[in-house]
């Protein structure tokens, strides 16, 4: 029993984890429909940015937070003017490749400047986060992303709910020529959700370092193990990507725990696959209607 | 004897089969007639061995390059899973020829059927979903089937990987390198010609129609799912086909190639090369190819430079750098890619001095 409580909290955290990294890419999808194939690696360069400044910098930790936030900030807005813009209205497949050819350009840049080793941060978090529940013990890490996790949570709903931008960006989600006509900024509505989304991808970055530890490989790994995420959540949907996340998590490390470590891996795409055949826009997501 | 056809100075096609013609000028003929000649007969005799291995490793990647052309090109159906079902391919040829021990000449075509009917059922999630959501599931494919290439140690021997004897066509050795390029660019020949008459036909038509639009398609009375499937068929058979040579040719092969990272290279070949265009997927193979080597001898060269060990293995991501800006260059300045340079080449060539 206590082998089960320890999955379930592992479960629970690496979902949470894999949550909050979905975060970043339904914010894109949301407003702009791109499939984001970087994602792994804009939460790797946030995390290493956080890693530059902490350590090699020696900057007091929350003015190397800030900074990191700011920095990733503005990187997502130049991916947006300078790659996605021009792309604008051009082929589906060409948007992808795009953005992996991002991903293979940040990787490789990545490992130029900090190699393929495991990275890790001075411990910072107080040591009253740890929790213990009898024999279960949850680190005080899993504690600080739930509660980043939640408290991110909690903006990103009342920001798309009553903020004005909040409100561009859902009616350009919906449908763009009619938000065009209607005078928002299609462009910076663009920019903008590129901005935060690699700000949230930052975060993401950051808690997962301060888990595992940074390695380029495996943060970009992470990022590939979004899409089986967002497409049980339903690719449009906040609270799908969280549910989501949690249950990929647990069915992650209830294969690993109780099956072979060998599926672990491959879980999350099987049950992609099903859940693509049989409910194609996920849990949460807009069913979209097509009759001919 | 008939007369010499030239270009016509617009477009006055007064027949559907006069547009459908694959050569539109006598030129076009003979310029192909010199390239095979070109090919068969001089290439093999005048490139050492170095070259002629990347020159037959350009043939076997640009059979699998049309094929994904024609899922992703003419059908529009976006897969990201093209690497694995290479993969596939070339395991089928070579559990055939040691488990089997099938003859080249049948284990090659096996091959690309078995990958031909994997394709059809990883294409099936494509009667209810596209776009995004299609190829999310093909990359699910692909992890799925790198996943069972190791894992099922009886039929594929993990990652330890399968060594292949040498194959023989009517008593001849095709240990050779000079011996396999002709068998490699035989088929290439063979592949090419069949794709491009394969647009011509109704199926090709119907491939192109459910890309542009497959609601009107459909209306239209094209029943789109089989069609999809056929597509996925077809373009699995090329590459399981190019997978049974590169396993022959490369005598032993383990899982480790064929994952993501090769299924990109596939859709970055027929990026830079053009999409739905039979020759830009052939410029975008050789372009790829000749690109990595060209940055692996950089990198090694930059190796032997540097003094010390560390100094190497941080130069080596380089080469991963200047990948992915290629491709987004090649995306962001010239989306149609190479074949639509070769066109405006050839058309400013040709309306000389008068191009504009």
């Amino acid at each position: 029993m206590e082998f089960f409580f320890q999955i379930l909290i592992n479960g629970l955290s690496l979902g949470f984890l894999y949550a909050l990294a979905a975060l970043g890419f339904v914010m894109i999808f949301k407003s702009s429909s791109v499939l984001n194939f970087a994602h792994g690696e804009l939460m790797a360069i946030g995390a290493f940015l956080f890693l530059v400044l902490s350590t090699w910098a020696n900057l007091p930790i929350w003015l190397a937070f800030l900074i990191t936030l700011a920095g990733s900030f503005s990187l997502g807005f130049i991916i947006e003017r300078f790659f996605l813009r021009p792309l604008i209205g051009e082929a589906l497949i060409e948007v992808i490749m795009l953005t992996v050819g991002l991903a293979i350009m940040f990787k490789g840049l990545m490992l130029f400047v900090f190699g393929g080793d495991i990275h890790s941060y001075p411990e910072f978090l107080p040591q009253a986060l740890t929790l213990h529940w009898g024999a279960v013990e949850v680190p005080g890490v899993n504690v600080a992303t739930f509660i980043v996790g939640l408290i991110f949570l909690g903006l990103f709903g009342f920001f798309f709910k009553y903020s004005s931008q909040g409100i561009y960006m859902r009616s350009v989600a919906d449908n763009q020529p009619a938000a065009m006509a209607l005078g928002v900024h299609v462009r910076r509505v663009f920019a903008i959700s590129w901005a935060i989304a690699a700000l949230v991808c930052a975060m993401s970055g950051i808690v997962i370092g301060i888990i595992n530890g940074i390695n380029v490989h495996e943060v970009s790994a992470i990022g590939l193990k979004v899409f089986p995420v967002v497409i049980l959540g339903g690719l449009d949907s906040i609270g799908g990507a969280i549910i989501g996340g949690l249950i990929i998590g647990l069915l992650e490390t209830f294969t690993g725990g109780y099956i072979s470590t060998g599926l672990r891996e491959v879980v999350p795409y099987i049950v992609l696959i099903m859940i693509l055949m049989v409910k194609p826009y996920g849990l949460f997501g807009l069913v979209e209607i097509e009759r001919v | 004897m008939r007369k010499l056809q030239f270009h016509p100075c617009g477009n006055f096609n007064e027949t559907y089969e006069r547009e459908l013609t694959i050569f539109e000028t006598d030129f076009g003929r003979l310029s192909m007639l010199i390239g095979l000649f070109l090919l068969f007969a001089v290439i093999p005799f005048i490139t050492n061995e170095y070259i002629l291995y990347i020159i037959n490793i350009i043939g076997i990647y640009a059979i699998a390059a049309i094929g994904l052309n024609l899922l992703i090109g003419y059908t529009g159906q976006i897969s990201l899973g093209h690497g694995a079902f290479f993969g596939v391919g070339a395991y089928a040829a070579a559990i055939l020829a040691t488990k089997a021990s099938c003859p080249f000449l049948i284990a090659v075509p096996a091959a690309g059927l078995i990958t031909a009917l994997v394709g059809m059922i990883f294409g099936l999630p494509s009667a209810r979903l596209k776009h995004l959501y299609l190829c999310i599931a093909t990359l699910a494919g692909q992890f799925i089937i790198e996943y069972v290439l190791v894992q099922w140690e009886s039929l594929t021997e993990g990652a330890e990987g399968i060594s292949i004897p040498t194959a023989t066509i009517f008593g001849i050795d095709l240990g050779n390198d000079r011996v396999f390029f002709y068998v490699i660019f035989i088929c290439f020949a063979v592949m090419t010609w069949m794709a491009v008459n394969l647009i011509r036909t109704r199926y090709g038509r119907a491939f192109i129609a459910i890309r542009d639009n497959d609601q009107a398609a459909e209306g239209m009375g094209i029943p789109i799912f089989p069609y999809k499937l056929l597509s996925f068929a077809i373009s699995s058979f090329y590459a399981g086909f190019a997978g049974a040579l590169f396993a022959y040719y490369m005598i032993s092969i383990t899982p480790e190639p064929f994952n993501l990272w090769l299924s990109i290279e596939y859709i970055a070949m027929i990026i830079i090369g053009g999409l739905g265009s039979i020759p830009g997927s052939v410029f975008g193979t050789i372009f790829i190819v000749t690109l990595s080597e060209i940055l692996s001898h950089i990198t090694e060269y930059l190796m032997n430079i540097s003094p010390s060990m560390s100094g190497a293995i941080t130069i080596a991501p380089l080469r991963e750098f200047v990948f992915g800006l290629a491709i987004i260059l090649f995306i962001i300045f010239e989306p149609k890619g190479l074949a639509e340079v070769w066109r405006i080449v050839r058309s400013s060539f040709r309306l000389w001095p008068f191009s504009y």
